[in-house]
């Protein structure tokens, strides 16, 4: 069974944003209506993202490392989102394990954000129903475009190749291979919603003009190294 | 948590309704004489609640026009369970005043079915909250416990109301079952308050953002405005102001009504019955009040910072 997913390297994302401004822009023009957008020029601009980008500062000055964390919905296997759902309106999609709201079913109750420990789903101020990431549904499966372009906005907008995305229930997929091979992870895996989405931890920096294979540690003993959570199978 | 009043005045209001009920079912089945008149008015009293209880819910939904799609998922929701059985039991509680009004002879065992679907639905909309595991807060059986004992309390508080009204000889010992059920109310109440003070939180900024280190701080959130995530989960209340509630409906709720009925009790005194409805009703808004605004939701880990 499929079940496709963003993995998304800590690596290698750059704060840059563009992927949560081509989300906006693709998921605001679509047929299911646009997201809301209050005051957006105003001193307290609000609206529906269904993505950002967060940026953490690990460590303590000077040994610090700045990480920007993209944050969307992660498509859980086990979505506690849907299973409290009163309408039947979200919903885990059985051919390829997408999260997904039925917006003409949804009663607004709010329910389901209550029920997701991650902060991903969102009232649209609008038109009062509950919207997310829909990892681009109706982009991903658009035979008219070419196959290239068959992709979630975000991963064809990221400059630097941060956001990959497939199918982690095929072990020979992009995805499978990346967390695999880097030690992928799941955000709060202590709730057992087993998310799709994963994150590459962030590797030890090797410096560049300086000795070979020397690390930042080596430079600096003091601190230790910000290092990922072990992937979960 | 940011507490929504639409939930606070549902889950207070058919407390209400449905300890009124149950005592009027315990006078029916301790055999206490009383009219049909009194059960009449008593059911119907009862239902003034829960329908308010229910009017109030409306007013949480973004689209209230599709509120009846929320039978639906009766199977996995206990949200949807809610929306079936309210109804269910203000049904039976109709018939129930109906059925006295009619001088049915099967009442009695009207009422129990009825007492039974109330019970329940004291167990469903408690589970409401009680099935999310991450708001360490709520998920534990003393929820059910507190949700059930406090209905319990404010409805037998208002029936005493009721039977000081119409039904004097009957107001003493539904004082003092109101006494008891107020107290018991304050022992599981400071017992899920004892449980919370010590709450470990299982989720962390290490385990939000799977980053193993001593020390992390957020610097932006991706956005300077606010955003449903700012809204929804935050009670923006200070620090003072929450423990100010908490210490509000720990006299309102519990030792000023109790008081109240006990002094009350005597010669089936009209104005304290009401004076401890009102003060108990205003105790336990405040109490879902805090009960809303002391659940840490995980997310709010992602929301420390602005920028």
């Amino acid at each position: 069974m499929t079940q496709l997913a963003l993995v998304i390297d800590l690596n290698v994302c750059v704060g840059c944003h563009a992927c949560v401004t081509s989300c906006k822009e693709w998921n605001t023009s679509g047929v299911a209506g646009a997201l809301a957008d209050e005051n957006p020029y105003g001193a307290d601009p609000s609206g529906t993202f269904f993505n950002r980008v967060q940026t953490f500062e690990v460590g303590t000055f000077p040994d610090t490392q700045t990480v920007h964390f993209p944050k969307s919905c992660l498509h859980c296997e086990d979505p506690p989102c849907v299973p409290v759902c009163p309408t039947g309106a979200s919903y885990k999609r059985e051919s390829d394990g997408l999260v997904l709201v039925d917006y003409d079913k949804c009663i607004g109750c709010k329910y389901c954000s209550w029920a997701c420990p991650y902060g991903v789903r969102e009232l649209d101020e609008n038109e009062k129903v509950m919207k997310k990431c829909t990892l681009c549904v109706d982009r991903i499966n658009d035979t008219s475009l070419p196959e290239t372009q068959r992709k979630p906005a975000c991963v064809l907008a990221c400059p630097t190749n941060a956001r990959l995305y497939g199918d982690i229930h095929d072990p020979e997929s992009i995805v499978s291979k990346a967390i695999r091979e880097n030690g992928g992870y799941q955000l709060m895996p202590e709730w057992g919603t087993k998310p799709a989405n994963h994150y590459l931890p962030r590797r030890r920096a090797t410096a560049i003009d300086g000795e070979l294979g020397a690390t930042v540690e080596q430079q600096r003993p003091a601190e230790p190294e910000p290092t990922g959570a072990p992937s979960r199978p | 948590m940011h507490p929504a009043f639409s939930v606070i005045f549902l889950t207070t209001l058919i407390g209400v309704g449905q300890g009124l009920f149950l005592a009027l079912f315990g006078i029916e089945a301790v055999g206490a004489q009383a009219t049909p008149m009194f059960y009449v008015a008593g059911d119907a009293l009862a239902l003034a609640f829960l329908a308010a209880g229910l009017i109030a819910s409306f007013f949480h939904l973004g689209r209230p026009l599709r509120a009846w799609r929320a039978v639906a998922m009766w199977r996995t929701s206990w949200l949807s369970r809610e929306v079936i059985v309210l109804p269910v039991f203000m049904a039976l509680v109709a018939l129930h005043g109906w059925a006295h009004y009619s001088a049915w002879n099967a009442t009695l065992a009207l009422g129990a079915a009825t007492a039974i679907v109330g019970l329940a639905l004291f167990y469903i909309t408690a589970m409401n909250y009680v099935c999310i595991k991450f708001l360490q807060e709520w998920a534990t059986p003393l929820t059910i416990v507190n949700y059930t004992l406090l209905g319990c309390a404010s409805g037998f508080t208002f029936a005493t109301l009721l039977t000081a009204l119409v039904a004097p000889e009957l107001a003493r010992p539904l004082a003092l079952w109101a006494v008891v059920f107020t107290a018991a109310a304050f022992v599981s109440r400071v017992a899920s308050l004892a449980r919370n003070a010590r709450l470990h939180h299982r989720s962390s900024l290490q385990t939000a953002i799977g980053i193993q280190h001593p020390r992390i701080a957020q610097k932006s959130q991706g956005f300077m405005g606010s955003s449903f995530n700012t809204r929804e989960f935050f009670h923006g209340k200070s620090r003072q102001v929450v423990q100010g509630v908490k210490w509000a409906f720990l006299v309102l709720a519990f030792p000023l009504p109790a008081a109240l009925l006990l002094a009350g009790a005597g010669e089936a005194a009209v104005s304290l019955a009401a004076l401890a409805f009102v003060i108990q009703y205003a105790g336990l808004v405040a109490e879902r009040w805090f009960f809303f605004a002391q659940a840490a939701h995980p997310q709010n880990l992602y929301y420390q910072a602005a920028s």
